[in-house]
C-alpha cells in the first residue's frame, strides 16, 4: 500500500502546489510559548508553563499517561479551546480558534452516517465554500488513504480502520498545513493500527505537512515520530525532548535499531511516569 | 480492507431475497386477513343492531348500505368535495405547528436554560385538549376556518416540538466538535450537521402529530363550517343518512391511514440508522 501511492502520480505534491498558489509554505511552523492551562472547576494547572517549537514538516509525538493534559494541550493547538496563559503561535500568528489551515483528528472517527464516503471527505472544502474543487480533490485525497473504490459507499458499511482513514481524507482535503491526531487509532485492532501508523506518516511527509500526535503508546511514538516530548503529569510540564533518530524502513520494526529506540524511549517514559508522585499503576 | 467476493456477495443476496419475498408474503395475507376479521365484526355489529327492536333505525351502518353510499359518494365526486377543506385545513394547520415546533424545537434541545425554562409551562399547556380552547379560538378568529385552523396547530405542535428537542439532545457532540473544527459557520452546523441528522426524529414527531390534528378535526368541523368531513359527518346526522354516516367514517379513516402511510415511507426513506443485520 505505501510502495503503491508512493508511486503514483494522481497526487503530484498537491499540498506543495495549494501552499504555492496561497503563497505559503507547505507545512506549518508552530511556537508554543509559555502556555499554562488551568480548569475552572478543578484546583491547579494541568498544564504548566510549556516552552516548544515544531518546525515545518516536522512529525512531534506528545507521549504521556493518561491525565497529563496532552489531550488538552492539542485542543489548544487546534484553537478548539484557549490557554489560560501563554499562546499557541502558528507561522507567526497567535490561534485564536479553529481554522482549515491546521486540522484535528479524533479518537473515534465521528464520520456523519448519512453521507457516503465522498461526502464525509468533502465536508471542509464545502464549510469552506470551496465546493468546486470537490469533484477533482475528494478522488486525490480518497485514493491517498487507499479508499478509492469506496467513495459511495455509506460509512456504516467500513470497517473501523476505513472510517478512520475516510476521517484522515476529510481531514486533508482541505490541503491544511498541519495535521494534529489525537490518538486516532487507539481503537483499532493491532495490524489495522501498525498500516495506518506508516500511512499517516508517510502521508505527512509526502505532502510535507507539519503533525503533532497524541499518544500514550511508546512504539507508536518510535514509529511515528521524529521527535517526542515525554510530558510528566499533574501539572503537565516537558519532562524530556529527544529526537527519534531513525529511517523510514527502521520504523517498520524488527531490526536492532528500532528495538534500540524503543527501549531508550521506554525507560525515558518509565522513569517520568514513576517520579510521578500519584503514580499508582505500572503501566 | 478486504472486498467480499462477489459470489459471496450474490449468494448472501440471493438467500436474502427468498427470504424477504416469503416474509413478505406472509405480511400480505396477515394484513389482509386482520382486513376480512375487520369487516366480518363490522357485518356482525350491523346485524345484531338490525335485529334489535330498540336500534333497527341505525341499521344502515351496516357494511352492505355504507359501501353503496361509499360508491355513490365515490362516483359523484362528493368525496373530493368534503375531503379537499379538511385537508387544506389539516396542511395549513401542520404547517404553521412544524414551523414553530421545528425552530424552538431545536433551541430546546440545544439550550439546556431554554429546556429548565420551558418545561412545566409546555408540559402543562400539552395537556389540556386543544379542543377546550374552541370556544376562546371562536372568538379570536373572524372565520372558522382560522379557529380550526388554530385548533389543529395547536394540537400538533408539542407532538414536533418534543421530538424535534429529544432528537437534538440525541446529537453526538463529537459531530459538532468535528464541523467545528473543518470550519462549519452556524448555518452549516444547523443545515449539515443538525437538521439531517434529527430528520427522522421531526418526521416521527410529524406523524404523530398528523394522528392527532387529523382527530382533532373531526370535531373541530363541527363548528360553523359548511364543508369538510366533520361537517359532512353532522349533516349525515341531522338528515339521519346513517348509510351515508358511515361512508364518511370510511372515509375519514382511509384519509388517515394513506397519510399515515406516507409518513412512514417518508421516515423510511430519511432514516440513516442501519438495522443491524
Amino acid at each position: 500500500m505505501f510502495a503503491r501511492f508512493a508511486n503514483t502520480t494522481a497526487f503530484p505534491q498537491p499540498a506543495a502546489q495549494d501552499g504555492a498558489a496561497r503563497g505559503r509554505a507547505t507545512g506549518a511552523h508552530l511556537a508554543v510559548m509559555g502556555l499554562s492551562h488551568a480548569y475552572k472547576k478543578i484546583d491547579g494547572l494541568v498544564l504548566d508553563s510549556l516552552d516548544f517549537e515544531v518546525q515545518p514538516g516536522e512529525v512531534l509525538a506528545l507521549l504521556g499517561r493518561s491525565g497529563c493534559g496532552k489531550s488538552t494541550l492539542l485542543h489548544m493547538l487546534s484553537g478548539l479551546s484557549l490557554p489560560s496563559a501563554g499562546e499557541v503561535v502558528i507561522n507567526g500568528n497567535t490561534v485564536r480558534g479553529p481554522s482549515q489551515a491546521w486540522v484535528m483528528m479524533f479518537q473515534a472517527p465521528s464520520l456523519y452516517p448519512w453521507m457516503s464516503v465522498a461526502q464525509n471527505a468533502a465536508l471542509g472544502l464545502r464549510f469552506a465554500r470551496r465546493s468546486s474543487e470537490i469533484a477533482t480533490r475528494v478522488p486525490e485525497v480518497l485514493e491517498l488513504v487507499d479508499l478509492s473504490p469506496y467513495a459511495d459507499r455509506n460509512v456504516q458499511d467500513l470497517s473501523g480502520g476505513q472510517q478512520q482513514r475516510v476521517a484522515l481524507a476529510r481531514s486533508l482535503a482541505t490541503a491544511p498545513e498541519m495535521l494534529l491526531l489525537d490518538e486516532p487509532f487507539s481503537a483499532l485492532d493491532a495490524f489495522t493500527r501498525r498500516s495506518l501508523q506508516r500511512d499517516v506518516r508517510a502521508i505527512a511527509r509526502r505532502l510535507g505537512l507539519t503533525m503533532v500526535l497524541v499518544t500514550h503508546d511508546v512504539s507508536e511514538a518510535v514509529r511515528m515520530a521524529d521527535r517526542v516530548l515525554v510530558l510528566d503529569a499533574n501539572p503537565g510540564r516537558i519532562a524530556e525532548d529527544t529526537a527519534i533518530a531513525l529511517t523510514e524502513e527502521q520504523r517498520e520494526g524488527g531490526c536492532e535499531r528500532f528495538n534500540a529506540e524503543h527501549i531508550r524511549l521506554m525507560e525515558i517514559y518509565t522513569e517520568v511516569a514513576h517520579g510521578d508522585p500519584s503514580d499508582q499503576t505500572d503501566d | 480492507m478486504t472486498a467480499i467476493p462477489d459470489t459471496a456477495r450474490r449468494n448472501a443476496g440471493a438467500g436474502g431475497f427468498r427470504l424477504s419475498q416469503l416474509a413478505r408474503a406472509r405480511g400480505l395475507a396477515h394484513a389482509g386477513l386482520g382486513i376480512a376479521l375487520l369487516m366480518g365484526l363490522w357485518w356482525l355489529g350491523g346485524r345484531a343492531v338490525a335485529n334489535n327492536p330498540n336500534m333497527f333505525a341505525f341499521a344502515d351502518f351496516a357494511p352492505g348500505p355504507t359501501l353503496s353510499a361509499l360508491w355513490g359518494i365515490v362516483q359523484s365526486g362528493a368525496v373530493i368535495d368534503m375531503s379537499v377543506p379538511s385537508l387544506y385545513r389539516v396542511g395549513y394547520g401542520m404547517l404553521i405547528a412544524a414551523a414553530l415546533g421545528i425552530p424552538v424545537g431545536i433551541a430546546i434541545g440545544r439550550l439546556p436554560w431554554l429546556r429548565e425554562l420551558t418545561n412545566v409551562p409546555f408540559q402543562f399547556l400539552r395537556m389540556i385538549s386543544p379542543l377546550s380552547w374552541m370556544p376562546i379560538a371562536v372568538m379570536a378568529y373572524d372565520t372558522w376556518d382560522g379557529a380550526i385552523v388554530f385548533l389543529i396547530s395547536v394540537a400538533a405542535v408539542w407532538p414536533i416540538l418534543f421530538s424535534t428537542a429529544a432528537g437534538v439532545r440525541r446529537i453526538d457532540p463529537a459531530w459538532l466538535k468535528v464541523a467545528r473544527n473543518l470550519g462549519a459557520n452556524p448555518l452549516h452546523m444547523l443545515f449539515v450537521v443538525i437538521l439531517p441528522a434529527i430528520a427522522v426524529d421531526i418526521l416521527t414527531g410529524v406523524r404523530l402529530a398528523l394522528g392527532v390534528a387529523w382527530v382533532v378535526l373531526v370535531p373541530a368541523e363541527y363548528l360553523g363550517v359548511t364543508s369538510g368531513l366533520g361537517y359532512a359527518i353532522n349533516d349525515a346526522r341531522d338528515t339521519l343518512d346513517y348509510a351515508q354516516l358511515g361512508a364518511v367514517v370510511v372515509v375519514i379513516g382511509i384519509i388517515g391511514f394513506a397519510l399515515d402511510s406516507g409518513l412512514a415511507a417518508l421516515i423510511k426513506r430519511f432514516n440513516w440508522v442501519r438495522a443491524s443485520a
